[in-house]
């Protein structure tokens, strides 16, 4: 190569057979301190990637809908900000992931079906009111963070590299919720209501984040081991309730299974209108 | 020696790539258009060689869509320029901050109308600390400012308020 750089998982556009058209993506590269890596993905850095991906992606999708919908017009370009950048991660994390298998990112994100998708169900649930949207900011957040800070040491450069720049954006989303929160259970009788309500609907999904599925124990190093971040996060989250005055729901665990493909309601509908466009048109380009 | 400077705007040592970097370098970031993406830090590396024109950005956020406007800008300022086989590529390592913002930017972003990143980024996330430095306003400089959101018109900016002379602000976030 001519200059200082390797290029990992760089694909050229190419004109799929099936008339999915050429989407244009931006490699994901290393700078040469940092290549010591595989250039693509092993299969299963693959999956890897795809279940953190898809975290992002679906999350992004949901919170677009609030942009014109949101309590206020400030919240309405937070919210539409926060989901940027998490399309941003989906992005990177897709492209990665699909080099591996000849497929672009937006192969991955408009021509799966439901079975082949590896959210876990958080990212899924419903925007609800506001405080429900709020709570799952909340957790999710915080768990993107503690994600990303230990994702940073990943033998893995390519992964490594995409989490040290999303690790620094997810801060502010944390921040951002860590705020609502405390605003919304201080606030009105109505809005303390809310987000005990949001809490206490979200709650039973977080116990899927922390769970070691088979994948993790052949990605000694590469992945980050669910399990090993639920102390952080707890212990980042609990204050923040504590402050507000809010307890820590108890009660039903949601069974999980989005990284087997076992899936909640929400998440076919939501895939619908992710995938629609691109459906009807394929290879249509703006 | 390692400087700031030096990783912030890594400008190459061969005279033809110096060439092409200092027309790469007046290419402005749509959203801030009185930065450059020199100034900015985005400009990473041009390296002119016989088989073409190299550039590599880094985006000041993952989703920034303003980076498909700077790399195509890039690309037809060279083309423009009589280079051949320009070709843009987007890095994420090491990850944009907005300490490689150049002081000359930082003038420039308040005397357009917007406060600039006050102190630096953490080598790591400061965790749950959430301590702010005064934000000075760029029209009065008064010290005396609250935020009203903490995203703003484009992800790199919060909104602010002066409480002196009550206008609003765009503020460019530490990152």
């Amino acid at each position: 190569m001519d200059h200082a750089e390797a290029d990992v998982a760089t694909r050229e556009p190419t004109d799929t057979a099936d008339g999915h058209g050429h989407v244009d993506v931006e490699a994901v590269t290393l700078s040469a301190e940092l290549v010591e890596a595989a250039s693509v993905a092993s299969h299963d850095v693959a999956e890897y990637a795809l279940w953190l991906g898809d975290d992002s992606l679906v999350l992004a999708q949901n919170l677009g809908w609030w942009i014109s919908r949101a309590p206020e017009l400030e919240e309405d370009i937070a919210l539409g900000n926060i989901a940027l950048d998490l399309i941003g991660h989906a992005r990177s994390l897709l492209h990665y992931a699909g080099a591996e298998s000849g497929r672009t990112e937006d192969d991955l994100a408009y021509w799966r079906d439901e079975p082949n998708w590896r959210s876990a169900h958080l990212f899924e649930q419903p925007n609800g009111d506001f405080a429900h949207t709020i709570a799952r900011q909340f957790i999710a957040a915080h768990y993107l963070f503690e994600l990303y800070s230990a994702l940073m040491e990943s033998t893995d450069a390519t992964l490594a590299a995409i989490a040290a720049k999303a690790v620094k954006e997810v801060d502010y989303h944390r921040d951002h919720s860590i705020q609502w929160v405390l605003r919304l259970a201080q606030g009105t009788e109505e809005s303390r209501r809310r987000m005990i309500t949001g809490l206490s609907d979200l709650w039973p999904f977080v116990e899927e984040l922390f769970v070691d599925e088979p994948l993790i124990d052949r990605l000694e190093g590469v992945a980050v081991r669910p399990s090993s971040l639920q102390a952080a996060v707890e212990a980042a989250m609990l204050p923040v309730l504590a402050e507000a005055e809010l307890e820590v729901p108890r009660g039903f665990i949601s069974s999980g299974g989005g990284r087997r493909g076992d899936h909640s309601e929400n998440l076919g509908p939501l895939l619908a209108e992710l995938q629609v466009l691109a459906r009807a048109h394929p290879g249509a380009k703006w | 020696m390692v400087t700031v400077a030096s990783i912030a705007r890594p400008r190459p040592s061969d005279a033809a790539s110096q060439q092409a970097w200092d027309i790469a370098a007046e290419v402005c970031d749509p959203e801030v258009p009185v930065l450059t993406i020199e100034d900015l830090g985005v400009l990473r590396s041009v390296a002119v060689t016989k088989d073409g024109t190299h550039v590599i950005l880094t985006p000041t956020y993952s989703g920034c869509p303003a980076m498909e406007a700077m790399r195509d800008d890039v690309t037809s300022v060279l083309t423009g320029a009589g280079y051949e086989n320009v070709t843009v590529e987007l890095v994420l390592a090491p990850a944009w901050t907005t300490d490689w913002m150049s002081e000359e930017g930082k003038a420039k972003l308040v005397s357009y109308g917007i406060a600039a990143p006050t102190g630096h980024s953490g080598v790591r996330p400061t965790g749950t600390v959430r301590l702010q430095l005064a934000v000075k306003c760029p029209r009065c400089s008064s010290l005396n400012t609250r935020e009203l959101a903490r995203f703003g018109s484009t992800s790199c900016k919060a909104l602010y308020e002066c409480r002196d002379c009550l206008e609003p602000f765009d503020y460019f976030k530490v990152l």
